[in-house]
Parts: structure tokens; C-alpha cells; sequence
């Protein structure tokens, strides 16, 4: 196991009360897989990536649980034990390609760094390993493109030097922070490939943040889907898309488009997330769910299994959380 | 497919090298010469910067040398800007008090500059308690008129210029913490800073090498235009009597020096005061010109 998260709590002191952003949850990733976590704007997977790097900001803090990465637990180690770990062993690429790269510099001064921050490679070699790694991303003539600024690239450049930085290190877990969200869908689609064969290439494990089902279909190994802050389904990606069990999932895959629909509207989930500050007593879902049961407003159901997935629903089982 | 897609990416990308767009600094430099005022100013600077150097070399008389017989002449031939109370040649003392303005100026500067820009960075980046505590004495230090302490830190310290290029320094500390925090609290939240935070560094190098250089155009031009202030500081404390103590020439302690004679003898009065404003005003120009060239949204197309 490479990665492994326990019973995972990250919150946020407000002023107005305490959000639970992450709610316990607890997953794996596995050497050379892609988990990815899907969720809407709000469910807690991009605070759950930043948990794993350590880089919650105030008011924030993981309030309890264990990340074990290769069986240290990152959460207990000292910040100048994780910046040796950060960037080396895991990395992450963001949402932003256009705002990820430092306007004052140039590409090869970014890469490289990465590299002489954790590698003990002389200037000449580190360069020579940068223009290796723009060339494993897929930029063209790379001794030249190296010595350009951001600015002088297009978004899907810009990624890829992103991905070229985030790989320098050959890290063994690399988070993707919905990397394709911000780029039309052909580069996407590239992109998403160029993930998938460096993964085969280097044997790294990816951590797909997205809330974009088509990215998941494309890319991913297993699924994790988040509502509010917990593990609402966990299953394999043919598992999740032929056979979607909680009513938030089934709700998720009936409101993408499809070729062959009649429908004057398209489908949709009714309701809001609700206020993180309000959270209803039982199922955080209760309130937005069409299969709603009385006991849904009162319990939450526990995360269990069902056909070699997991599930929290009290259509599956009547098992309480904390009561299993 | 996907080796199409790419061959057509790539060709596309081989056209975008091509024209490359002209250096950030090269398109600044044809900014600022375009703008006359700024033009002006880095011509009087330089113009300044060579009478304080090279000075000595052309001073016409010694500016210390004291002939009584021959106070208070007019302007003459032998004498361009007249001779003061004790005789002393003016146009001799205003090109040696150049190069002592503009080195407490600069200095001053640069010693404001590099506590401010410390001070504003570590506030800026930490947040929370250690930047209240920062902004708050920076503030106490704002609510007292510069020159007010400034005369206090002298009055500490002791007469003569090194003390009061610290007194000026110290005075304009917060004026660049306040700039440097407020520029590093808008920087600080971007990608690229977390993905540096990312990539491993430690936390001093992400402030002085990720943030500071995109902030660093409105440290430039903040710092060109305190350089005018800090002169006109100097000035002030050398009117005071308190900054530059005799013989040395110093613009302000010639004024002081001489007010008591503004109706019988202006000249005494007119060419230091003339020297200061022309000073001050090409700093100013500099400043103004930097501003506009380093802001691209201001820039002519």
C-alpha cells in the first residue's frame, strides 16, 4: 500500500462555528493506480489532496486521523521532513495552468529547481533532465521551449510543464488537482492520455481530483465519490458506472448528457449542497435524495460493502455509522 | 489519432516561437524613454551622480576656505553663485554638498528599504499575530511626523552623517513594510506560489525568490520616489542644524546657515535652495516615468 488515509478530519474554525470539510474518511491508494475522487464544488476533495500535501492554511487544520505514506505518517512529521518529501516522493499539479507557473520565470529555472531542491545533480544535468522531462510531457522541441517564460505558452503548454515539474523527482504519488478543468476538451484528452502512459512509463500512482465524470470514465482505475465531507460510494470504474448504487451517484451519471436523449431538459439533482454550517442530522444527502426514507433524516448510514463496493445508504443495509 | 492531434499542436506551437514576443525589460526601457519627464530626470540624475563623483575636479575654489575679506559678493564672474557670510565660494560648496545629499539619501533608502521590505515580507507572509504586532508599530511610527522623529532619533543618537542617514532610514521603515506586505498578501494566495510550496522549498526562498520579484517594479518605484523625500529629509535636518555638521558643505545646513541674511544676500539662499528642488524634482520624475513603465496597463501602445 503507498498511500494510506485513516479516519481523515480536516476542519475550518469560523468565526460562525466549525466546518468539517473532511469527515472521517479513510481510503488507500495502491502503487501504480489511479484512485480518483469525484465530488461537487463544496464536497471536500481538494481539501482532502491539500490535507495529504500539508498545505492546509489557517483557520484550517487536519483535526485527526493518520495519512500513512509508505507507513510514516505525514501528519506527525515536521515541516523540513515533508518539504523533503513534497515535490520528491509526492507531487501535484493544479486546477490553473495559467496560474501555476511564476510569470518572472523562466520554464527551465522552475523545473530545475524542483530538481536541485532534492536531487544533488550539478546545473548542467539538471537542465539536461529538464529538457528530458519537457520532452516526456510532449513539448516540442524542448531545449528551446525551456527557455521560454509562461507567457509565451499556450494553457495545455503551460500543463504540461505543470506535469513536467510535478514528475521531475519521479514521484511516487502524484495529485491532480482537477488538472484538465481548465482546458478545452482536445487537450484534455491529451493530457489525460499523457497521465495515463506516464503512469505506465514510471509506474506512479495518480490522484485525480475532478468533479468530471467523463475524466473518470477516461482515466481512472477505481472511484471514490464525496458529498459534504464523506465517502458516499467506493467502488471499481466499470463497478461504478454499470452498477452506481447511492442515489447521489445514480443522480450524478443520470444528469450527464447523452447522444440519444429525448429530453426537452436534461436531468438534475433537485436541492443545494447544504450549508456546511448546517448540516441535517442523518444522511447529509437526505434532503436533495428522491428515495428519502424517515430514517434517513434522523441516522447516517455506514460506509459498507455491497457487491465488492462500498456504500453509504441505508437502502443497502440498516448499519448506523458508529453503531457497526 | 492522438499523433495527429499532437503533430498538429506541435506545428502550431513552432509558430507561436517564431514571434517571440520583445523582452519585458527592453519593452520597459522604450516606455520610459518615451516619457520626457522621466528622460529628464534620469539626465539630471546622472548629470548629479558625475558632480558627486568627479566634484573635486571641477570645484573652481576650495568650499572650506575662508576669506572674510570677501563676504557676501553677488554673483561675478569670479564667483558664479556669490560667496557666503564667511567668504566660502557657493557654487564651490553646492557641488561638494552634492555627493553628500545623494549618498544620504541613497543610503537612507537603502537601509529603509531593506528593514521595510524584512519586516513587510515576514508580516505579510505569516499572517496572524506576528503581522498585527509588525503593522501596529509601523502604524505607531506613521502617526508621528517624519521629520518629529527623525529630530527625536538624532536627538538620540548624536550629531553628524551616518547617524543621520539612520534617523532618515529608520523614519521611512514603514512606509515600505506597508508596501511590501500589501503586495506580498496579494501575491501570496497564487498558484504558483503553492505549487513552489509544493515543489519543496522552504519558506524564505518562496518569499524571496517566488514572491518578492513579482512585486518588486512597485518596490523600485516606491523606492525611487522616497529617494526625493529622503534628500528633502536631509535637508530639512541640515537646516535644523542637525544633520551634517560644518565644514562640511550640506545643502540644508547652507539654508540655515544663511536665512538670517535672505534680504541683504538671497543668492546665499537661492542657488542651495535651487540645487535641493532640482534634485528632489528628478527623483520624482524617475519615479513617476518608473511607475508608468512598469505598469503595462499604462503603457502606449
Amino acid at each position: 500500500m503507498l498511500l494510506e488515509v485513516k479516519n481523515l478530519k480536516t476542519e475550518f474554525k469560523l468565526k460562525k462555528g466549525v466546518v468539517n470539510a473532511v469527515d472521517d474518511i479513510s481510503f488507500s491508494v495502491d502503487k501504480g493506480e489511479i484512485l480518483a475522487i469525484v465530488g461537487e464544488s463544496g464536497s471536500g476533495k481538494s481539501v482532502t489532496s491539500l490535507s495529504i500535501m500539508g498545505l492546509i492554511a489557517e483557520p484550517g487544520k487536519v483535526a485527526g486521523g493518520e495519512i500513512l505514506f509508505k507507513g510514516t505518517d505525514l501528519t506527525k512529521l515536521p515541516v523540513s521532513e515533508l518539504q523533503k518529501i513534497r515535490g520528491d516522493q509526492i507531487s501535484m499539479i493544479f486546477q490553473e495552468p495559467m496560474t501555476s507557473l511564476n510569470p518572472v520565470y523562466r520554464v527551465k529555472d522552475q523545473i530545475m529547481e524542483s530538481i536541485m531542491t532534492h536531487m544533488k545533480l550539478s546545473k548542467e544535468e539538471a537542465l539536461k533532465r529538464t529538457v528530458e522531462m519537457l520532452d516526456l510531457v510532449g513539448i516540442p522541441s524542448p531545449e528551446k521551449r525551456a527557455g521560454d517564460y509562461p507567457h509565451q505558452m499556450s494553457g495545455g503548454m503551460r500543463q504540461r510543464v505543470m506535469i513536467a515539474m510535478a514528475l521531475a523527482c519521479h514521484p511516487e504519488l502524484l495529485i491532480a488537482d482537477e488538472p484538465t478543468t481548465a482546458l478545452d476538451v482536445t487537450i484534455q484528452a491529451q493530457i489525460l492520455e499523457l497521465l495515463y502512459s506516464l503512469r505506465e512509463k514510471l509506474g506512479m500512482a495518480v490522484l485525480l481530483i475532478t468533479h468530471d465524470l467523463g475524466v473518470v470514465a477516461e482515466a481512472a482505475d477505481r472511484v471514490i465519490v464525496m458529498y459534504c465531507g464523506k465517502i458516499v460510494e467506493e467502488a471499481d470504474v466499470k463497478t461504478l458506472f454499470t452498477d452506481p448504487k447511492h442515489p447521489y451517484t445514480v443522480g450524478l451519471l443520470e444528469s450527464i448528457p447523452k447522444m440519444d436523449d429525448e429530453r426537452e431538459r436534461l436531468y438534475m439533482i433537485k436541492g443545494m449542497v447544504p450549508n456546511p454550517l448546517k448540516m441535517p442530522k442523518g444522511c447529509s444527502f437526505s434532503d436533495r435524495c428522491e428515495k428519502c426514507m424517515e430514517k434517513c433524516k434522523e441516522h447516517i448510514p455506514a460506509l459498507i460493502e455491497v457487491n465488492g463496493a462500498k456504500v453509504r445508504c441505508f437502502l443497502y443495509s440498516d448499519a448506523e455509522e458508529g453503531k457497526v | 489519432m492522438q499523433n495527429e492531434l499532437d503533430a498538429v499542436v506541435n506545428e502550431q506551437a513552432s509558430e507561436v516561437v517564431l514571434e517571440k514576443p520583445e523582452s519585458q525589460l527592453k519593452e520597459m526601457w522604450f516606455s520610459l524613454i518615451a516619457n520626457k519627464g522621466a528622460v529628464a530626470g534620469l539626465v539630471i540624475i546622472l548629470l548629479l551622480t558625475l558632480v558627486a563623483v568627479f566634484g573635486r575636479f571641477i570645484m573652481p575654489y576650495d568650499p572650506n576656505y575662508s576669506d572674510m575679506t570677501i563676504s557676501f559678493q553677488s554673483p561675478s564672474a569670479a564667483h558664479w553663485f556669490g560667496t557666503d557670510q564667511l567668504g566660502r565660494d557657493i557654487f564651490s560648496r553646492i557641488i561638494d554638498g552634492t555627493h553628500i545629499s545623494l549618498t544620504v539619501g541613497i543610503s537612507a533608502v537603502a537601509l529603509s528599504l531593506t528593514i521595510g521590505t524584512i519586516l513587510g515580507a515576514i508580516a505579510g507572509y505569516r499572517g496572524g499575530k506576528i503581522d498585527t504586532v509588525i503593522m501596529r508599530i509601523m502604524d505607531m511610527m506613521l502617526a508621528i511626523p517624519s521629520i518629529l522623529l527623525a529630530i527625536a532619533f538624532m536627538a538620540a543618537l548624536g550629531k553628524g552623517i551616518d547617524k543621520a542617514v539612520i534617523a532618515i532610514g529608520l523614519v521611512c521603515i514603514p512606509e515600505y513594510a506597508r508596501i511590501v506586505r500589501g503586495c506580498i498578501l496579494s501575491v501570496k494566495e497564487n498558484d504558483y506560489v503553492q505549487a513552489a510550496r509544493v515543489v519543496g522549498n522552504k519558506d524564505f526562498r518562496i518569499v524571496f525568490k517566488h514572491i518578492l520579484p513579482n512585486v518588486l517594479s512597485s518596490i523600485v518605484v516606491r523606492a525611487t520616489l522616497g529617494i526625493s523625500s529622503a534628500v528633502l529629509d536631509t535637508a530639512a535636518l541640515g537646516f535644523l542644524g542637525l544633520g551634517v555638521q560644518p565644514p562640511f558643505a550640506e545643502w540644508g545646513d547652507m539654508l540655515g546657515r544663511a536665512r538670517g541674511f535672505i534680504f541683504s544676500a538671497p543668492y546665499t539662499l537661492i542657488f542651495p535652495g535651487i540645487a535641493i528642488t532640482i534634485t528632489v524634482l528628478a527623483f520624482n520624475l524617475l519615479g513617476d516615468g518608473l511607475r508608468d513603465a512598469l505598469d503595462p496597463k499604462s503603457r502606449k501602445i
